[in-house]
């Protein structure tokens, strides 16, 4: 039996720091390159050795993303780590997304292959938007289960998947049937170095660049006019606290620091 | 159309909507003699620009389902109430009670706990829930409801919603109702605000304004979900303080049952309970720790501190991300919220994210080099100074008592 898993990924800023000019209190641009978000490149690498494992078993890894034009590259950089094909959704009208809008664009996304998917992997969260709704949100809208913040994949075997995950409580092994959607946890993998052969491979590998009507979404669901959430407001919070200096050589501040940790805990 | 638009009549080509956007998303253009700002592919329709015009020529514009009719059928503030492995309700669930009974009554509206659990869960988790401010306890029992299946909880409470149309739903930032409220978000096709530090009322729409760190570090943004109900909204444990329970009052218990076509698509095969017991999240005191310790090998200095102080050790992100410390220490959004009686912050500069996990605190003692560290703006007593030096001082002075 074939396994056709879809890996989705995120283009995220290198760094998630924005940096604020003090002087005139907006922030500083500067060319931020845009890597794969962090937890989706453990997600990739967690389908791979699906793939690694699946001894001689036909196991296929399709990488998805909405995302400006830009992010194709990034695709082609999985590709050369072992992904098979890579799907990038751009379009102005998927700009200004928000978790529903994103869900649906990729649920649409993964519709448009070829064949059909057994799994979606997700990284647990984006590290420039920390939700973690998107892998929740597809099982959802898809219609299958979805195990998150998983932090052991111990394989799929005929047909179902097996892994350790977190809880409130702490950890469970589970067990589910595919089709199913699971989150990792950015630990759970250090994603591979690219090979020779997969860039390669990739240099050749076309990575399939499509606008919202080539995959049948409806724009009435897609970016901004899709997203029930609407940002009304962003600013920089004010101090609530005017702190109090304890100045001094470093003798006097550890003194008055032991005087003032003793009234507190008093 | 939906998009970023600006009035050509009202803009002055002043160019600060190009300085306060993060993503190269709007830029200058020429036109004839006159500059204009102009929204480019960049745009992420995040406000920030709008909020910097001085003159009010831009707007998000957007075209929307908007049926003011058919939303003011919905009613009603709901919280929902998870419990632990024993069946208890957590204390998330009492503070989201403790703010939802404020806006409640401030709207006009009606609180309502739900509660899912097991046939053999405790019998005054309804009492609780009545005494912690909710009018009514929807309570389902039943044994899918026994473990925490986020797919089986979502249908329980997306069945509900619709038959009763509440206006606003919040669930706290566990791992849970992280994974929940999804699920019930994409059901009913609705907005979901992840990790919210602040809600309040719109006083002119009574829209729910939902305030979370965003962008990855040093801006707030208040999100709101004007067209599509219920509007929720996932709180992290300890950002609010729990109400004390009121003996006195009285609720409604309205018990209800569970499709009987609904079942758990997923199998649990162990359970392995966390064998650490110390957390951050209920610690009195704390020591946190930043990247401005320098290195790996001033943690045990730190560790000493903690033990000095009966304190738990907490980081933030970055020094999760390099391997120092495990996750469970992380202190800020996407780890814990923090409430102690005393927090040392040590060579943490106070990035919102984690500034926003901080917000519970009493008394901020904050260590670092740097003066203009924003950390120092969430603190009460601050030390300008090398942290290595100041906190080997004072632990020899601890050590000496």
């Amino acid at each position: 039996m074939s396994v056709h898993i879809v890996v989705c990924v995120k283009a995220v800023p290198s760094t998630t720091e924005v940096k604020m000019d003090p002087k005139t209190n907006t922030i500083v641009r500067d060319g931020r390159a845009s890597v794969v978000n962090p937890f989706d490149a453990t997600a990739l690498e967690l389908a791979l050795r699906i793939k690694d494992e699946a001894a001689g078993k036909p196991v296929r890894v399709t990488v998805l993303s909405m995302g400006i034009p830009d992010t194709a590259r990034l695709l082609r950089d999985c590709i050369a780590r072992g992904a098979d094909a890579g799907l990038l959704l751009s379009d102005r009208a998927f700009a200004g997304a928000d978790t529903l809008a994103t869900t649906y664009a990729l649920t649409c996304g993964i519709d448009a292959l070829d064949e059909p998917v057994d799994l979606v992997v997700c990284g647990k969260m984006a590290v420039d938007g920390d939700t973690a709704q998107i892998g929740p949100e597809l099982g959802g809208a898809l219609d299958i289960p979805c195990i998150a913040d998983v932090q052991e994949l111990l394989g799929v075997e005929d047909g179902v998947l097996r892994a350790r995950r977190a809880t409130d409580g702490g950890r469970e092994l589970v067990e589910v049937a595919l089709p199913a959607v699971i989150t990792v946890a950015k630990d759970a993998a250090q994603l591979r170095m690219p090979s020779i052969a997969g860039v390669l491979a990739a240099q050749d590998a076309e990575v399939e660049v499509r606008t919202a009507a080539e995959v049948g979404a409806d724009t009435a669901r897609t970016g901004l006019s899709g997203s029930p959430t609407q940002v009304v407001r962003s600013f920089v919070p004010e101090r609530t606290h005017e702190a109090t200096a304890i100045e001094g050589t470093v003798a006097q501040q550890a003194d008055r620091l032991a005087e003032l940790i003793e009234e507190v805990l008093r | 159309m939906s998009g970023l638009v600006v009035d050509r009549e009202l803009c002055i080509g002043c160019g600060r909507c190009v300085r306060a956007c993060a993503s190269g998303g709007i830029e200058l253009v020429w036109e004839g003699p006159r500059k204009f700002a102009q929204a480019t592919d960049a745009c992420v329709f995040c406000g920030s620009c709008v909020d910097a015009c001085p003159v009010d020529a831009i707007e998000i514009a957007k075209d929307g389902p908007a049926s003011a009719g058919d939303l003011a059928s919905y009613r009603d503030f709901w919280v929902f109430a998870q419990v632990d492995a024993a069946g208890h309700v957590l204390p998330v669930a009492f503070e989201l009670l403790g703010r939802a009974r404020t806006l409640a009554d401030a709207r006009g509206c009606r609180l309502v706990a739900l509660l899912g659990e097991g046939p053999a869960a405790p019998a005054d988790n309804v009492d609780a829930l009545i005494r912690a401010g909710a009018d009514e306890v929807i309570v389902c029992r039943d044994e899918r409801l026994s473990s925490l299946d986020a797919e089986v909880f979502a249908q329980w409470i997306c069945s509900l919603a619709r038959e009763r149309k509440p206006e606003v739903i919040l669930y706290g930032a566990t791992a849970f109702g992280r994974e929940l409220a999804p699920g019930v978000a994409v059901r009913l096709q609705t907005g979901l605000t992840a990790d919210c530090t602040v809600l309040e009322l719109d006083p002119a729409t009574g829209l729910l304004q939902q305030t979370r760190p965003a962008f990855g570090g040093n801006l707030m943004a208040t999100i709101v979900c004007p067209a599509h109900r219920p509007q929720m909204a996932t709180v992290r444990p300890g950002v609010f303080a729990a109400p004390a329970p009121d003996s006195e009052r009285i609720g409604a218990v309205s018990e209800v049952a569970l499709d009987a076509a609904l079942t758990s698509r997923v199998r649990v095969l162990e359970v392995e309970p966390a064998h650490d017991a110390a957390s951050v999240a209920d610690a009195e005191r704390l020591v946190v720790v930043g990247r401005g310790i320098g290195s790996k090998k001033s943690l045990p200095l730190m560790r000493k501190l903690a033990d000095l102080l009966g304190a738990e050790l907490g980081c933030t992100r970055p020094l999760v991300e390099a391997g120092w410390l495990e996750y469970r220490h992380q202190v800020g959004q996407t780890g814990a919220s923090v409430a102690p009686e005393l927090l040392i912050s040590v060579g943490v500069s106070g990035a919102i994210q984690h500034l926003a996990g901080i917000g519970g605190a009493k008394t901020v003692i904050a260590i670092n080099d740097d003066p203009e560290a924003p950390i120092f703006g969430a603190a009460q007593y601050k030390v300008v100074g090398d942290c290595i030096e100041v906190v080997q001082a004072l632990v020899e002075r601890l050590e000496a008592k």
